[in-house]
């Protein structure tokens, strides 16, 4: 690397970066073998970063908790969710768990599927094979054969020595009273959950969350729900009505008793019902609950609350004269009366002989806005909800004007359900006290917790009118002796595409036992009655649901502490006396 | 025990054989058939062949396998050139038939019937490469006259383009990564390891986003919810499932789900009925083997040895540590065998070879024998 002395000064730096350029660019290309060494030990260190980083990965997935164990766990859990009994108001079981298994698979622990199908299908016959073959070769961890089967069965499948086929214990919803209120009950699915009624409501205060902290284990670890149902009023309500549904060849009937002191439901039935203890029967549309879930034109039953709203808003008192002589006009409508009078009456007379033209006069004297306010204050124009998850709205007219006024006034127009209609009703005859119904037992006389919605002296001009009507009106076919029955009859026709239709109706009984002071409200409801000619052919309400009414009251009456008394009581009504009201003289 | 005193082949092969390599590596053929043991059924039962139909095979291969290792081991570093140019030139000629004539499984010609026996022959062409790589990139060093590097180049370009045919992109990356590696052992400029891994970088990104079934396994690696991750799903549950010590021998059930469990998942498999422990041991023996073979490759001082060993040992490591990535959810799905565990017979005689090379060239030898080499090349 000797430089050329000759050189001049300048040229000699240039060179040397050329050349040192030059051998830049030969050593890129250059190997340089003695350098492998080194790399071989890197390239050694690379691999074992590399391995550390998996093994890191795996103690990581070795930490990781199991979820498909912990997802288990939790269905185990649930599945053998503990529900507390349901009893009636005596402490009578109406609901309640026993204790079960369920047959279930994993099917990939199975080895012979065809043999585990062929096995199992001899056991449990009810099985399809097909079906049960596929389950198993699905590649799922697990799969439910078939749930809640008996004691044999589980022997027998144990038997088998199946592998993958195990028995997971459960808790089965039995209602021993098979029918018996299958409506307030409601129903469970089959991971016990309730779904339906009671049952549902049961689920909605927390019990769920109470069993999965693990506290619930027993049904005896939970205070039974104490109903307000007595099973054995209840069965007898549904035997009478299911009579008078054959009698009268009705569609559906529906019965409801009604503590008006204290709001407790204390019978409901609604036919044709269906057996809890087979769930699927529920859905059928057939098999609602009429007195919750269905909204009716309540009829002439309506007729009491224009009445107590009359008399309370002090334009009308129980000596008003209302001419009925001839038939209401408004417009191209006429309103007339079934049992027709033609002539002046006052307020007793219009109630008892049921006067459409009266009452719509009543509800015209108040105005259209108070009878609005009056309605809606007695809960008629808002969805009832009680412990029952099942209610329905009612169907108010959208835009409500004098007309309307004067058809709600003797109950058409307005559809509710019948249990919204028996509260308000309660509510005119126990002194004036609006109480949303119970399904749960109370501990007695609510009345003082309630608002008061009409006065005293209302309430007690409502109970003369309808023991009058029981006496001398169309009641007098309920009117057991002995019980001082009073009440109103209600047949409304009902609306099939938009039309009343004369032959179809709608029948409605309430009675109150017994009238000076009443305890218990009874509602009749009938869908469709037939005449029969022991009823000289009429359909209305005082021919069928009053009847049905009346031996529902004596049959259940005892049951219910009522005994008869065959002397009238002393003054039952002291200021309809005092007002000399009419037929308050004998 | 063998006498050091009486020369015989088999003394010298004892006495200069790194014999803790071959027990790991005879310790890693046991795990495999024990393993196969729990990997093989399921698959044996849904091709509806008897239940250890793959563990026989598997003992069947192994015997040849050993048998080839030990016999690769006595080669002397000059018949392992010619043996790896022998098995190179007859692999490329197989895996170019297998293109022409081979039959189409899963869309890529790779099988080839030989004798009655299906064969991969890509599989052999790994360790030949390997060796004649590093020949060419250690005689370029070593001597002037010999373009070496341009001969890698050439051996690469000609390994690389029928398995891109095949296609085979699991063996091409494999091959092309362990030539990388052998090119920066043997000495290459750190701009030009800059530029290989920028191209490799591109290489990545060229098949992200032109190769539509890459895009797409990519996109499920990053992204699980975009497709179907049923296999690493399955796999991540086999070592939910397992725990540290496993369900047991036998007791697995995620494997009965798990496609190619005797093969690409075998590692998970194990994880469910022998535990993550036993996972991590496994761990450990690989890399006590690539840690053992880069020891005795550092600890070599004849270049092509050197260089050999390092490509054979990389092979080796980097099939592994891509399986068990796999396995464990770190790298997208690709399919490649764990060595000496996952069930094959190509693939299984192609390690045993490879190893076979691996212990022939890591023998001990005296420094006469190769000590113009060194000289000649440390002299430059």
């Amino acid at each position: 690397m000797s430089e050329p002395h000759d050189l001049s000064a300048d040229d000699r730096p240039r060179r040397g970066i050329f050349r040192r350029m030059g051998s830049a660019v030969v050593s890129l290309f250059k190997m340089r073998i003695d350098k492998s060494g080194g790399r071989v030990v890197f390239v050694g260190f690379c691999f074992l970063l590399i391995y550390g980083v998996i093994g890191a990965r795996l103690v990581h997935l070795g930490l990781k908790p199991n979820e498909g164990q912990a997802v288990r766990a939790h269905t185990q859990e649930s599945v053998a969710a503990v529900r507390p009994d349901i009893v009636d108001r005596n402490g009578v079981v109406l609901a309640t768990d026993v204790k079960t298994v369920s047959v279930f698979a994993e099917p990939r622990r199975i080895i012979d599927k065809d043999e585990a199908t062929e096995l199992l299908t001899a056991v449990l016959p009810e099985l399809n094979a097909r079906e049960l073959r596929e389950k198993l070769g699905k590649k799922n961890g697990f799969v439910w054969i078939k749930r809640e089967i008996t004691p044999k069965q589980q022997q027998e499948i144990h038997r088998l020595g199946l592998p993958g086929i195990g028995f997971q214990p459960e808790h089965k919803r039995i209602y021993p009273n098979g029918v018996a209120a299958a409506h307030i009950l409601g129903s469970v699915n089959i991971d016990n959950i309730g779904i339906a009624g009671i049952e549902k409501y049961i689920d909605g205060l927390g019990l769920a969350e109470i069993n999965s902290l693990g506290f619930a284990r027993q049904p005896s670890d939970i205070k039974p729900i104490a109903l307000s149902i007595d099973l054995n009023v209840q069965h007898a309500l549904r035997d009478e009505l299911f009579k008078g549904m054959e009698k009268f060849k009705a569609k559906a009937a529906a019965g409801l008793i009604l503590d008006v002191n204290t709001g407790e439901v204390v019978a409901l039935a609604s036919l044709p019902d269906f057996n809890p203890n087979n769930p699927a029967d529920a859905l059928d549309p057939n098999h609602i609950n009429r007195l919750a879930v269905g909204v009716y034109e309540m009829g002439s039953t309506f007729k009491a609350l224009t009445t107590a709203m009359a008399l309370d808003s002090g334009k009308f008192n129980i000596n008003s004269q209302l001419d009925a002589r001839s038939a209401l006009r408004y417009g191209r409508f006429k309103i007339g009366d079934y049992h027709a009078q033609n002539r002046v009456m006052t307020v007793p007379e219009v109630f008892i002989h049921s006067s459409n033209i009266g009452t719509a006069k009543m509800a015209l004297g108040v105005g259209v806005e108070n009878h609005k306010s009056f309605l809606r204050k007695m809960g008629q124009l808002d969805r009832l909800r009680t412990e029952l998850p099942e209610n329905a709205e009612p169907i108010v007219p959208g835009r409500w004007g004098e007309l309307n006024t004067m058809t709600i006034a003797f109950g058409h127009g307005l559809a509710v359900a019948p249990l919204q209609a028996s509260m308000a009703v309660g509510a005119l005859v126990n002194g004036g006290y609006l109480i949303t119904p119970s399904f749960l037992k109370q501990d007695g006389d609510r009345r003082d917790q309630a608002p008061r919605v009409i006065k005293p002296e209302t309430s007690e001009a409502l109970r003369y009118v309808m023991r009058l009507n029981g006496t001398k009106g169309s009641a007098a076919k309920s009117a057991v002796p002995g019980y001082f029955v009073g009440g109103k009859t209600g047949t409304a026709e009902k609306v099939i595409g938009g039309r009343y239709a004369k032959n179809k109706l709608f029948t409605t009984f309430m009675a109150i036992v017994p009238s000076d002071k009443p305890r218990y409200l009874f509602v009749t409801l009938l869908d469709e009655p037939q005449a029969l000619p022991e009823t000289y052919g009429f359909a209305t309400a005082g021919w069928n649901a009053g009847p049905i009414t009346g031996k529902v009251i004596e049959r259940v009456g005892p049951l219910l502490g009522l005994p008869p008394r065959f002397d009238p009581p002393e003054q039952p009504f002291p200021v309809m006396a005092k007002m000399n009201a009419w037929g308050s003289k004998p | 025990m063998v006498s050091r005193a009486e020369r015989s082949p088999f003394s010298d092969w004892w006495w200069t054989v790194d014999r803790i390599l071959l027990a790991t590596v005879g310790v890693l053929m046991m795990a495999g058939i024990v393993l196969a043991m729990a990997g093989s059924p399921p698959v044996a039962e849904r091709l509806g062949l008897p239940t250890f139909h793959f563990v026989h095979r598997q003992v069947l291969y192994l015997v040849p396998a050993i048998i080839l290792m030990l016999v690769a081991s006595f080669l002397s570093p000059r018949y392992v050139r010619r043996a790896a140019l022998a098995v190179y030139i007859i692999g490329m000629a197989l895996v170019v038939a297998a293109i022409l004539f081979g039959v189409e499984v899963k869309g890529a010609k790779r099988w080839i019937n030989l004798a009655g026996l299906s064969i991969q022959p890509s599989e052999f062409v790994k360790p030949a490469f390997v060796i004649l790589a590093a020949w060419a990139f250690s005689e370029g060093g070593v001597r002037r006259d010999m373009p070496g590097t341009f001969l890698g180049f050439l051996l690469l370009a000609c390994t690389v383009v029928p398995l891109v045919l095949q296609p085979d992109f699991g063996q091409t990356m494999l091959v092309a990564i362990v030539w990388s590696g052998m090119l920066f052992v043997a000495g290459l400029s750190l701009f030009w390891v800059l530029f290989l891994i920028g191209g490799g970088v591109i290489a990545i990104a060229g098949a992200y986003k032109f190769l539509p079934h890459v895009t797409a396994r990519i996109n499920r690696f990053l992204d699980p919810q975009s497709g179907d991750t049923f296999q690493v799903d399955n796999a991540l549950d086999s070592f939910a499932q397992g725990g540290w010590f496993g369900k047991g021998p036998g007791e697995g059930t995620v494997k009965r789900i798990l496609p190619d469990s005797h093969t690409d998942f075998i590692f998970a498999v194990t994880a469910e009925e022998f535990g993550i422990i036993l996972c991590l041991v496994i761990l450990l023996l690989f890399t006590f083997v690539v840690l053992r073979g880069m020891t005795l490759a550092r600890r070599n001082e004849e270049p092509f040895c050197r260089l050999a060993a390092m490509g054979l040992i990389t092979l080796f490591g980097l099939q592994s540590v891509i399986n068990m990535a796999v396995n464990v959810h770190l790298i997208p799905a690709k399919g490649m065998t764990l060595p000496f565990i996952s069930y094959g017979g190509s693939s299984l005689i192609s390690l045993a070879l490879g190893m076979g090379f691996l212990l022939a060239v890591t023998r001990r030898r005296s420094r006469a024998e190769f000590y113009d080499r060194i000289v000649q090349g440390t002299r430059r």
